[in-house]
């Protein structure tokens, strides 16, 4: 028996007045995944996220949350999934305690608020005004409201901009915390490092269309064909030793550095073949490519370009 | 993989998450919704709009305070207890008596209960709302109890002060008069909903429902009582909302029923409204 897909997205396509935000988008996200949807600002991402949540109705495609249609089936669909959206301020005058007790009565076997707070650093902020929270303590409380009904799948748009890198490598903790229960967690971002920490697959979005859907360590492989390697070797050696290797695309020199590029078992390669020549690689460092790399092989532009809102 | 690095917080979490029966794909039980939205969620929602409107006073005190300073003042002015020909032998007192029930009704209705509805859209709390299993519609209805409560505690204030301190007579029928009230407090709040509904901003929405107010006032007879009105501005009077409460108010407090046409003349405003309201309210 196939298992079900937790989000199933077919030719999803979505316009605003003359601007296409979503084209022809189809993938498929399976259950216990953390799935990311990483692309420049206004590439769609927080388009087809609204889409899943059922805040927006495509103008053509299908998605199935679940199995449920988020058009038609909203009010089931919003007790099986929790939300983290962009720009959504609470009361400023409620207090945290207050909030999470309003959102816990909205479900029949909600989290447990004080571990769940204790979970995501706000437990001494139970009494505190909303308004006297700053951006990373209301962010963190805005991932407790998308928790607290205990959902199958979460979707969380942007959910560590605006909190410094200490906050934001614990909530990249929380989240692993929270797939291990085996949570489904779309994850919608323009963070690399974020995506390549968390995320099982990630679709690269651009201007409304899949670039590429991989594993990170995938997508970065596509983007260079692989790694960099670079030592000081011991001796002198001639550099056809290495390009007559299959794996190495590229030799290079830098003072007394060599820098060589390739795909494979590099690191192996190179050494072995060395030490046949009676040559020792010193200050040996790997680097393979990243996400990023992969972002602009693929698209030609920067993550980080400043372009329209999304 | 790397189990034992979990750390302090993800532990709590995990905990948190797992307190209850296990996550799992099982099917979604097919149950009416009515029964797996906790019915406790509608009291939570009032308890919290109840005490934003205490922590954020300007309602209670220009729906309660200043009415109840403006009926102190006029209470106190011996020239407003001595009945006058041109009033069919009332005094001022009684007179005004209806005029300040009106001041409440409108100011709650057309500026306390849109701006916080206007701005909760403005902010994204009403799409934040949208995700969970309960309808934004419901905060709406949490601000219609809540200022209601409001109302009427207040009305209840001006009138006992009325009659225990000022000498006041007790209505005479008072079912009419609960009938007027409600009749008046629905035709406003149908008005204060389409503000809330039309307006872009809570600014917006501030600036509207005082524009409004300041007119309306002006025809319940604030600066003139009605029968002191020439009798152009006493005809348009009769079919503005806040003309209608005072007649209707008015009558019933010295023991008649009301004619048909205020009673009418709010049923209006509220259906009118309350179907623009309903037509044109935006939730994002």
């Amino acid at each position: 028996m196939k298992t079900q897909a937790a989000v199933e997205i077919a030719h999803l396509r979505k316009t605003y007045g003359d601007v296409v935000a979503v084209e022809d988008l189809s993938l498929s996200i399976a259950p216990g995944e953390i799935f990311g949807i990483l692309g420049p600002n206004g590439a769609g991402k927080t388009t087809t996220a609204e889409c899943v949540l059922g805040l927006r109705s495509p103008d053509a495609g299908s998605i199935r949350v679940l199995g449920l249609d988020p058009g038609r089936d909203r009010e089931e669909l919003h007790l099986v999934v929790g939300a983290q959206l962009q720009q959504s301020a609470l009361p400023a005058k409620l207090k945290v305690g207050e909030i999470l007790a309003e959102y816990q009565s909205f479900y029949r076997e909600p989290a447990d608020v004080g571990e769940l707070i204790e979970g995501l650093g706000l437990a001494g902020k139970v009494k505190d005004y909303y308004r006297s929270l700053s951006g990373g303590q209301r962010q963190r409380l805005s991932i407790a409201l998308a928790l607290i009904g205990r959902p199958k799948v979460a979707v969380l748009d942007e959910m560590t901009s605006g909190l410094d890198p200490q906050a934001r490598r614990d909530t990249w903790n929380l989240i692993e915390g929270v797939r291990d229960r085996g949570v489904t967690i779309l994850l919608v971002t323009h963070f690399m490092e974020e995506a390549e920490r968390l995320c099982d697959r990630v679709a690269l979005i651009d201007a409304g269309q899949l670039t590429a859907l991989d594993s990170p360590a995938g997508l970065a492989a596509r983007a260079r064909g692989g790694k960099t390697v670079r030592f000081v070797p011991s001796a002198p050696f001639d550099d056809h030793l290495l390009t007559a290797l299959p794996g190495v695309r590229t030799v290079q020199r830098s003072g007394s550095r060599v820098i060589v590029n390739g795909t494979g078992e590099l690191v192996n390669a190179v050494i072995l073949t060395l030490a046949a020549a009676g040559v020792t690689a010193h200050d040996m460092e790997l680097y393979s490519s990243t996400l990023e790399d992969a972002f602009v092989k693929l698209t030609g532009r920067h993550l980080h370009e400043e372009g329209i809102p999304a | 993989m790397n189990s034992h690095t979990i750390t302090r917080p993800k532990a709590a979490l995990s905990k948190a998450l797992l307190s209850k029966a296990p996550l799992t794909n099982t099917p979604l039980s097919r149950a009416p919704l009515a029964d797996r939205t906790p019915r406790a969620a509608f009291g939570q929602i009032v308890r919290n709009e109840a005490r934003l409107a205490w922590r954020l006073p300007a309602g209670l005190i220009f729906g309660a305070g200043v009415p109840l300073l403006l009926l102190i003042i006029f209470g106190e002015l011996p020239s407003f207890h001595q009945p006058q020909p041109s009033l069919g032998g009332l005094a001022l007192f009684p007179v005004y008596v209806p005029i300040i029930i009106s001041f409440v009704i409108a100011i709650l209705g057309l500026i306390a209960l849109p701006a916080p509805l206007v701005s909760y859209r403005d902010q994204g709390i009403l799409r934040r709302l949208s995700t969970t299993p309960v309808p934004p519609s419901w905060v709406l209805a949490a601000q219609l109890v809540v200022q209601f409560c409001i109302t009427m505690t207040s009305l209840l204030i001006v009138i006992i002060v009325s009659i225990a301190a000022f000498g006041l007579d007790v209505p005479k029928n008072p079912g009419a008069l609960a009938l007027a009230i409600v009749l008046s407090i629905a035709a406003l709040f149908a008005i204060g909903l389409s503000i809330a509904a039309a307006a872009r901003s809570g600014t917006a929405a501030r600036a509207i429902g005082a524009g409004a107010f300041y007119p309306l006032l002006f025809f319940a007879g604030m600066w003139l009582p009605q029968p002191l009105m020439p009798g152009v501005l006493q005809g348009i009077s009769k079919f503005t909302p806040l003309g209608a409460s005072v007649t209707a108010v008015q009558d019933s407090m010295q023991g008649q029923f009301p004619p048909a046409l205020p009673l009418l003349v709010l049923t209006g405003y509220a259906v009118v409204f309350g179907f623009a309201a309903r037509r044109i309210f935006r939730w994002e």
